[in-house]
């Protein structure tokens, strides 16, 4: 050993006493975990005030009453019942995501298994920056562009053919608005793709090397690799990731309440107008003006925390199934 | 099934998923097309720097913009990246340097389903926590409720980007007498910077795009406030609320600078999210 390096033994006679490692590191830990504690008194307050602020409108209509109610009236009656909004949110959600499964796999599996990496790379960023455009941004364009298009492309023709041939048709179809069901749904599934394909392609490259390999030598084609050796072990993954997609869906707020028309009462139609639970609360909160009317919109978000409870510790329970670690934010 | 079948469906296959690829991103393409152009006309000086007023001005043709509103938009959501910065940080601190913690599980699942909740419920929890105490709608319950929806992600992120620095790093602070605060302030930290960094502009991104927090807490204004603390104690207005107001409002003029709303909201959410991005490969690709 060479003769002591002055600079170290500096720095060790400059080593602190022990009361400021003890002291500090008591300090840092107390301080980290009280950040950390008000991010749980965060979530856990979040369903608490949700409750206490709804709680009016939950003991008057009754915990399921409340959700079996079909009556939604601010104005005369003061009667409050949300299944139409839950049915508007299940409905769309269900819709949106069946709907945009397919295509978010099938860029899922192009990005992880043909693309070359830079392609990949453009492609993964596209995707995700779908998810990054705001809600608002989508729905003005929804207003002014998209809704009056599919009114004219697809809602007024089929309506004017039901209407000519199958009368019987038209309570299904509901008014040819533009705004309404589907042109909600057809926009929500565009904004859940980014979700779904961000996680499943996720999953799809964790799968082994070994496991494409053995497929080939078997001397199958690339399509039949991925179809016998690459989904199937991919597949809870994947089906966290359409949970989780769901779950957004269910969320959405403001592009669906700019184009799914707003109205209170079932039934829906397939053109007509409708509402969801976030759609309701944006609509009415600023200008309730009765004290069970608030109520009544604040237990609607305390039902839909529920929702999105439920959907996403199952998300996570698939999730900690495939054993993938690390946080991923999306 | 013969070879030759097998190789045209081989073939069909890849065009069918290159064919929903472009499918799926064509819409992107349009919408940022149809905000650029529909926009761009209504981008002019006075955008920048005059308030909205009543409709009637618009209407009229006097001058009017959003400078209000832009301002507004900067108080809010540095404020809530203020609030939401540390405390995120610190959460991610305690599940990344502290593993066996036996608070972490919790933690980290009561952090993921807060990161779960639609924005439009922290909104509402940002109302009942400050607008009702308060008594009136502000700019600062608008930060708040904007940092609810960027605190988990942050927290999030900043797990990810401490988790990537190798135990050995640590060890070395360690064996060299670092307490174990020093060796995380002094060595992690600088060293996940970057990564960092991305995950506050991750959830800058995100946050920024919210409008229904904000509906029910900075409430909105066509006017600038006129005393500086009307900013964070008066209705603060903010882009995304706002373009949602223009756009269902029934005047043709608002729509356009509706359209020019949301050139300035997309550059924002846009730039945010690719300087993060490029950061994160950057960072990645260089550890590697």
């Amino acid at each position: 050993m060479p003769a002591a390096n002055p600079a170290i033994s500096a720095a060790v006679r400059r080593i602190p006493p022990p009361i400021y490692r003890w002291l500090g590191d008591r300090i840092f830990l107390a301080g980290v975990v009280l950040f950390g504690l008000s991010v749980m008194a965060l979530a856990v307050s979040l369903a608490l005030v949700l409750y206490r602020e709804g709680a009016a409108a939950i003991t008057t209509f009754g915990f399921f009453g409340f959700l079996k109610g079909t009556t939604w009236d601010p104005a005369l009656r003061l009667e409050f019942g949300a299944l139409p909004f839950l049915i508007g949110t299940l409905v769309t959600s269900i819709a949106a995501l069946a709907l945009s499964f397919p295509p978010a796999i099938a860029v899922a599996i192009f990005s992880a298994e043909y693309a070359p990496r830079w392609l990949a790379h453009i492609i993964d960023g596209l995707v995700d920056l779908i998810a990054a455009v705001p809600s608002v941004v989508v729905g003005i364009w929804g207003i002014f562009v998209f809704a009056p298009w599919m009114r004219e492309t697809f809602y007024m023709p089929a309506y004017l053919w039901a209407a000519d041939r199958h009368p019987d048709l038209l309570p299904l179809l509901g008014s040819p608005i533009g705004y309404g069901m589907t042109t909600a749904v057809i926009v929500l599934a565009l904004m859940i793709i980014p979700f779904t394909a961000a996680l499943s392609r996720d999953a799809i490259r964790l799968v082994p090397k070994e496991q494409r390999e053995a497929a080939l030598a078997l001397g199958a084609t690339r399509w039949e690799v991925i179809r016998m050796a690459v989904l199937p072990y991919a597949r809870s993954g994947i089906i966290a990731g359409a949970i989780l997609s769901f779950g957004r869906a269910i969320g959405e707020t403001m592009a669906v309440a700019m184009l799914i028309g707003n109205k209170n009462t079932l039934p829906f139609n397939l053109f007509g107008a409708a509402a969801t639970m976030p759609s309701v609360i944006v609509n009415e909160f600023r200008e309730a003006v009765e004290n069970l009317h608030l109520s009544s919109l604040m237990a609607i978000g305390f039902y839909l925390f529920l929702i999105s409870l439920l959907v996403n510790l199952f998300a996570a329970y698939l999730q900690r199934k495939m054993a993938v670690s690390g946080g991923r934010a999306v | 099934m013969n070879l030759k079948r097998r190789h045209w469906r081989d073939r069909l296959m890849l065009g069918v998923l290159s064919a929903a690829t472009v499918l799926v991103l064509i819409p992107l393409f349009i919408v940022i097309v149809y905000v650029v152009v529909q926009g761009i006309g209504a981008l002019n000086g006075d955008f920048f720097t005059k308030e909205l007023g009543s409709p009637a001005r618009a209407q009229m043709g006097q001058e009017t913009g959003l400078v209000h509103t832009i301002l507004g938009t900067m108080v809010v959501d540095l404020l809530a990246l203020l609030l939401a910065v540390p405390l995120g940080i610190g959460a991610g601190i305690m599940l990344s340097e502290y593993p066996d913690h036996r608070l972490n599980p919790l933690l980290r699942l009561l952090n993921d389903t807060l990161n779960g909740m639609p924005a439009i419920l922290k909104g509402l929890l940002a109302f009942a926590l400050i607008v009702k105490p308060m008594g009136t709608f502000s700019g600062f319950a608008g930060a708040v409720a904007l940092a609810f929806v960027m605190l988990p992600i942050i927290a999030r992120t900043t797990e990810s980007a401490l988790m990537i620095i190798p135990w050995s790093i640590r060890e070395a602070g360690l064996a060299l007498g670092l307490p174990r605060w020093r060796v995380v302030l002094s060595t992690i930290i600088p060293t996940a910077r970057v990564g960092l960094m991305t995950g506050i502009l991750i959830a800058f991104a995100r946050a920024a795009g919210e409008a229904a927090p904000l509906l029910f807490t900075s409430f909105g204004n066509n006017y600038l406030p006129s005393h500086w603390s009307g900013w964070l104690l008066g209705p603060v207005d903010t882009l995304p609320q706002r373009l949602y107001s223009l756009a269902i409002s029934p005047y043709k003029q608002w729509h356009e600078m509706g359209w020019a709303a949301g050139i300035i909201l997309l550059s924002m959410v846009i730039v945010a999210f690719v300087i993060g991005r490029l950061a994160w490969s950057g960072s990645r690709v260089a550890k590697r």
